[in-house]
């Protein structure tokens, strides 16, 4: 039935296409159009239908349904992979935050401990100067009430040795010298040695 | 063969390459003859199934190039069929992506020089045609009861102007499998006769001193030809299907 109708559409424009209506002839026309040799029609028909089926059959059953999975399975895959890496780009997130605050913890607890010792060695080397302070001023005054005796002394003993030597070399000489006028001169002469 | 003879010696047999003839002896062209018709038919269905079969057959999720192109050729008409007909015209989808590539392989293996190209013949073309217009009517009226009459009645334009309008709505609804299946034939026909006539005139060389410049200006032409031919090819095959998807959407959707 649809053959005929073709068969009528295709002579209307053959007709207008001016090709001759040697469509009739069995054999092949050689001067017109072989698409317009309707013999050769229901053999062509025939055999587009069976190709049409065996291709409708091969891609409904086999491949269309192959080709849908696989996309299918593909977006599916491409969305696990996405919503995946976003899990692990959140972890990864946490992870740098808990990074960062363990680093900030042990920076501030490490800043204290460096400040408590910091302190505890000043006070203690506080502690140590002041007792080192008080111990020199105690041995300075200590040095300087000896210094003072012992020039005293060194004093005394010059006087006593210079009086003794002049009584001495006074008798020598055969001169009597009372004490009293050779104590006076020792001391004049020895103050104007030391001016 | 009769042409052989003439004078000139060149051979003009632009249209002897659409006859069709039995593969085996030289008998009559029956129902059931097995011709170059049946053969190319038949290469085309087995290109296909080697694309769609051998090609797909690792469900690789990482395709291989052979499945990236049965999966591009997927998408592309899927998406066709849902972008102009519809969601509701996806269970058509196997049949447009059949008649799809039927044609898109039988132009190109008919590309092949000493190719025969079934889509070159009217019968074909016009059964295909035919095929989507009864589905198209059939869906029509299943899917949409009377209402598909609808689509020839224009709501829109001036009562009094109505039934014009619907007498030229039904004229080019009846007129649509004729430009259907003539452009798509006339398309293949056309290309390739004019390649055969350009082919035709390259021998000149060897017959006469004119072939000098004849002789390398056909074969450039021919050159030309084919890759406007390659580009015709898949063009026939895009605009019959989508004519199809815009057919069916008429179907699901008359009041749109």
């Amino acid at each position: 039935m649809s053959a005929e109708t073709a068969a009528e559409q295709i002579a209307e424009h053959g007709a207008e296409h001016g090709a001759t209506a040697a469509g009739h002839a069995t054999e092949a026309a050689s001067g017109g159009m072989p698409q317009l040799d309707f013999a050769t029609f229901p053999n062509q028909i025939f055999w587009l239908v069976v190709a049409l089926v065996v291709l409708y059959f091969i891609l409904s059953r086999v491949a269309l349904p192959r080709i849908g999975s696989v996309l299918a399975e593909r977006t599916g895959t491409i969305t696990n992979d996405i919503a995946a890496a976003e899990s692990f780009k959140t972890q990864a997130a946490e992870a740098e935050a808990a990074y960062h605050k363990a680093l900030d913890d042990a920076r501030a607890a490490a800043a204290k401990v460096i400040e408590d010792a910091r302190a505890e060695i000043q006070k203690d080397l506080d502690v140590a100067i002041a007792k080192a302070d008080a111990e020199i001023a105690a041995r300075t005054a200590e040095s300087e009430v000896r210094i003072g005796e012992i020039r005293d002394s060194a004093a005394e003993a010059v006087t006593t040795v210079a009086k003794d030597t002049t009584k001495e070399i006074l008798g020598v000489f055969g001169v009597k010298a009372d004490a009293r006028s050779v104590t006076a001169a020792v001391s004049s002469n020895l103050k104007g040695g030391a001016a | 063969m009769a042409a052989e003879e003439h004078g000139e010696g060149l051979a003009f047999h632009p249209m002897d390459q659409f006859i069709v003839r039995p593969l085996f002896g030289d008998g009559d062209v029956g129902v059931f003859t097995i011709t170059n018709a049946t053969l190319w038919m038949a290469l085309s269905v087995l290109a296909i199934a080697l694309l769609f079969i051998v090609g797909t057959k690792g469900r690789a999720i990482i395709p291989t190039r052979i499945q990236s192109i049965a999966e591009l050729a997927y998408g592309f008409i899927h998406k066709m069929v849902e972008d102009v007909a519809g969601k509701d015209a996806l269970k058509f989808f196997p049949y447009i992506f059949t008649v799809f590539l039927f044609i898109v392989a039988s132009n190109f293996l008919g590309l092949l020089p000493k190719a025969f190209t079934p889509t070159s013949h009217i019968a074909v073309t016009a059964v295909l045609a035919i095929g989507v217009f009864l589905t198209v009517t059939i869906v029509g009226f299943y899917k949409n009861g009377v209402g598909f009459l609808g689509l020839f009645w224009v709501s829109s334009a001036p009562l009094a102007l109505r039934p014009i309008l619907a007498l030229i709505e039904i004229i080019s609804y009846f007129v649509r499998p004729v430009s259907h299946s003539i452009r798509l034939a006339g398309n293949m026909m056309a290309g390739h006769a004019v390649i055969k006539v350009f082919a035709a005139f390259a021998p000149l060389i060897l017959i006469s001193g004119i072939g000098i410049a004849v002789t390398p200006l056909s074969i450039i032409a021919i050159t030309a030809m084919y890759g406007l031919e390659i580009l015709v090819a898949f063009i026939q095959a895009y605009v019959f299907t989508i004519l199809t998807c815009v057919y069916l959407k008429d179907a699901l959707h008359p009041h749109h």
